[in-house]
């Protein structure tokens, strides 16, 4: 290798031959490593459908047009019996959906409040917080989850002994009750009312950002964009003539029917997710905070900003760049810990899906791919939107 | 739970790629092996339950013991792995084990698309309903929106939509994994019933810490034969296991028990003959010698004798024979003839 490397005319060093050029040999080894990568997928694939051919094992995606004909508990999209195992995979996914956002969302907000409390100079505040942090972070999520869900169906009463809010809401055993709206013709109006709301502060908060770089005058847009979301849509929903009502729960021979409900298992999931989560969440933003170098908040301090407005402009956007990464895998986790749905009987995808319909027409294979090709497609969603959100919110170096 | 996702696909997918070969010989295999592996239910009293000295023992049970007593001449060398209902199919299909023997019904759907067969029926059962008393309701037709709990992945799933679909009634199911879980969700009072085989409700109450707080509702609505399955093409495996449990029955029938099996042997009834070995050569067409149904019921006893320590008066289910009394006494089990 050294004689081509150097010339002792000073000439250009002359090329190697292509089976000693170590960027033409890298490219091969790629390729024959890919080649093979390939054929060994294709080899178990192949081999999988033939040997299940033989054996008499139906294949194939067929069955996602059969009729189901099995109840699900919560359905989020219209379901029956009568509907087929495609529907399922809908049904089943939707609840994993709706348990992993809400999930997601509250462990959020809960975590950013633990975090703060956990710096905060006040003794009792700060080591509830720990406490907090170290007994939900170090125990099994299957367990929380249990627990809470045992702790939900003893504390609760019967139907008959239902908690009560007026006729309006009921809490037992069997659920969260409260009343179903029901919009009438003319109800598009305060819809279309909130969204002209939403626009217009928009508008506002850029015309007031722009105004005080100018001015330095502030405008109360805070107060302003409230009073706008309740006024326009108020007054859209008076002059249509109130077209909205209500039906209530009540009570039958078994349990309440009518009305809205939300089932135990979601809510003793929901709450295990999100509170075990959190810990995790709280401690990804106290470390956050703590990267951001204490000069900065003597540099706010130094130009007379309060606490709240020192932490809201000064810490926490700088914190974020240290918070972003680690929050997505937390994200990730929660997700994918939604599954453990299954063994409390909400019927997520993982209950619906991979157990009922994987028993009632045995086609492991196929289900089970599909499960986790679910999963992979919702973790790399939220792993490319946090990944956006990051690149926004980095240090852009002038 | 996510590593049992992948446990279910490597269980399907590798051992569906690679084991192509195992499958074909399965009596050689529990040969070579030792012992026969049995999937049974993760536990149910009378029909699989590890007893306080660890030993499994019931109805499905002594299934897999009478093959190992007829193959390996050792009703002892049986290895059990439990099962819940979701993961039994699979199992079965990618050779972890060699008998599913896992109250297991016998559908067309089964039969056909699994690439499994099942080899015969253990106990004739049906679905019915388990009601908290506190509740007053008589009968199957009164639970028009009421709460079930059930388990996951089983026939009664199905059985249950139909029925209230029927009836022109509506339910709510709440799903758990295992048996266990819904009697816990049951006596939580999270559901007004608990929808089951009948066998299997009656063994759930002994469970409870209330068990005259609940009753079983006088409507059976369903079918549900329980037999053993094996993989589909092993005919010779099939057949033995169709063929111990046909000898298991035919001995009740012949009146042949555990304590008389030496003595009838010296019987001049021709079938006694053949069943125990004394004359023909019934043993080596299934590849077995001919002491093969001798030491079945010699060392396991007969239906009649399993079904009573089990599931029947001498144990704490006390189940009536009803429909699984021999066909001449009433019932409706039949063995075809040892010949």
């Amino acid at each position: 290798m050294a004689d081509h490397q150097t010339d002792q005319n000073g000439t250009a060093p002359s090329k190697p031959p292509p089976w000693n050029d170590p960027v033409i040999r890298s490219i091969a080894f790629q390729i024959v490593a890919v080649i093979l990568v390939g054929y060994f997928f294709y080899y178990i694939l192949n081999n999988t459908l033939s040997n299940m051919e033989s054996r008499g094992i139906t294949t194939g995606f067929k069955f996602l047009d059969t009729e189901a004909g099995f109840g699900i508990l919560m359905s989020l999209i219209e379901y029956d019996e009568s509907h087929t195992y495609g529907r399922t995979f809908l049904v089943g996914l939707l609840n994993t959906l709706m348990v992993s956002v809400l999930g997601i969302i509250l462990a959020t907000i809960i975590g950013f409040i633990v975090g703060i409390m956990r710096l905060s100079n006040n003794w009792l505040i700060s080591k509830i917080a720990t406490v907090y942090i170290e007994v939900l972070r170090n125990i099994p999520l299957l367990l929380q989850i249990f627990f809470w869900y045992i702790a939900v169906l003893q504390a609760l009463p019967g139907p008959r002994q239902s908690m009560r809010i007026g006729d309006s809401f009921f809490l037992n055993n069997r659920g969260l009750y409260s009343p179903r709206p029901i919009f009438e013709d003319g109800f598009g109006m305060v819809v279309i009312a909130i969204v002209i709301a939403i626009a217009a502060i928009v508008y506002i908060k850029r015309w007031a950002h722009r105004r005080q770089e100018i001015t330095g005058e502030q405008f109360p847009v805070f107060w302003t964009s409230l009073g706008l979301l309740i006024v326009l849509p108020g007054l859209a929903f008076l002059v249509t003539g109130m077209p909205l009502s209500w039906e209530y729960s009540e009570l039958k021979r078994f349990s309440f029917g009518g009305g809205m409900r939300i089932i135990p298992e979601m809510m003793a999931l929901l709450w295990a997710l999100t509170m075990y989560t959190a810990a995790f969440i709280a401690e990804i933003v106290r470390s956050g905070i703590q990267a951001v170098s204490h000069g900065q908040t003597e540099a706010a301090r130094a130009l007379g900003l309060r606490n709240g407005p020192t932490l809201r402009l000064i810490i926490i956007p700088q914190a974020m760049r240290v918070i972003i990464p680690p929050l997505t895998s937390q994200y990730l986790n929660l997700t994918k810990n939604s599954s453990l749905a299954t063994a409390i009987g909400y019927p997520d995808l993982v209950s619906v899906f991979m157990g009922t319909t994987l028993n009632q027409t045995g086609q492991a294979v196929e289900i089970v791919a599909m499960t986790m090709a679910v999963y992979l497609t919702i973790s790399l969603s939220i792993s490319f939107v946090m990944n956006w959100y990051n690149r926004k919110m980095a240090l852009v170096e002038r | 739970m996510k590593s049992k996702m992948l446990g279910v696909l490597v269980a399907a997918g590798t051992a569906v790629a690679f084991a192509a070969t195992a499958s074909a010989a399965t009596l050689d295999d529990v040969k070579k092996k030792g012992h026969v592996q049995c999937g049974v239910n993760t536990g149910v009293p009378g029909f699989a339950l590890p007893d306080s000295k660890n030993q499994w023992t019931g109805l499905d049970v002594d299934v897999c013991r009478a093959v190992a007593a007829a193959v390996l001449g050792d009703a002892g060398k049986v290895k059990y792995t439990p099962l819940t209902a979701k993961e039994r199919f699979t199992a079965l299909q990618s050779g972890e084990i060699d008998i599913l023997s896992r109250n297991t019904t016998w559908t067309h759907t089964r039969d056909t698309s699994l690439g499994l067969n099942f080899a015969g029926v253990n106990y004739y059962d049906g679905q019915g309903f388990l009601v908290n008393k506190s509740l007053g309701v008589k009968s199957a037709k009164e639970l028009d929106g009421a709460s079930v709990c059930i388990q996951a992945g089983t026939t009664t799933e199905l059985n249950l939509a139909d029925y209230f679909k029927q009836n022109g009634m509506k339910y709510k199911a709440v799903v758990f994994d295992t048996s266990d879980q819904t009697r816990q969700g049951f006596e939580a009072n999270r559901c007004d019933m608990l929808t089951s085989d009948a066998s299997q409700l009656y063994a759930l109450r002994t469970k409870m810490k209330n068990p005259n707080g609940a009753i079983v509702l006088p409507e059976i609505i369903s079918k549900e034969p329980l037999g053993p399955v094996v993989r589909q093409g092993d005919d010779q495996w099939f057949n033995i296991v169709r063929w111990s449990m046909n000898a298991w029955i035919n001995a009740e029938e012949l009146g042949i028990t555990s304590g008389n099996a030496d003595k009838m042997k010296g019987s001049k009834n021709p079938n006694v003959k053949r069943l125990l070995g004394t004359s023909g050569d019934l043993g080596q067409k299934l590849g077995l010698d001919n002491a093969w149904a001798y030491r079945i019921v010699k060392q396991v006893g007969n239906y009649s004798e399993s079904f009573e320590r089990n599931v029947g008066m001498s144990s704490p289910l006390k189940i009536a024979r009803g429909v699984n009394a021999l066909w001449n006494k009433g019932g409706i089990m039949y063995a075809p003839p040892i010949r």
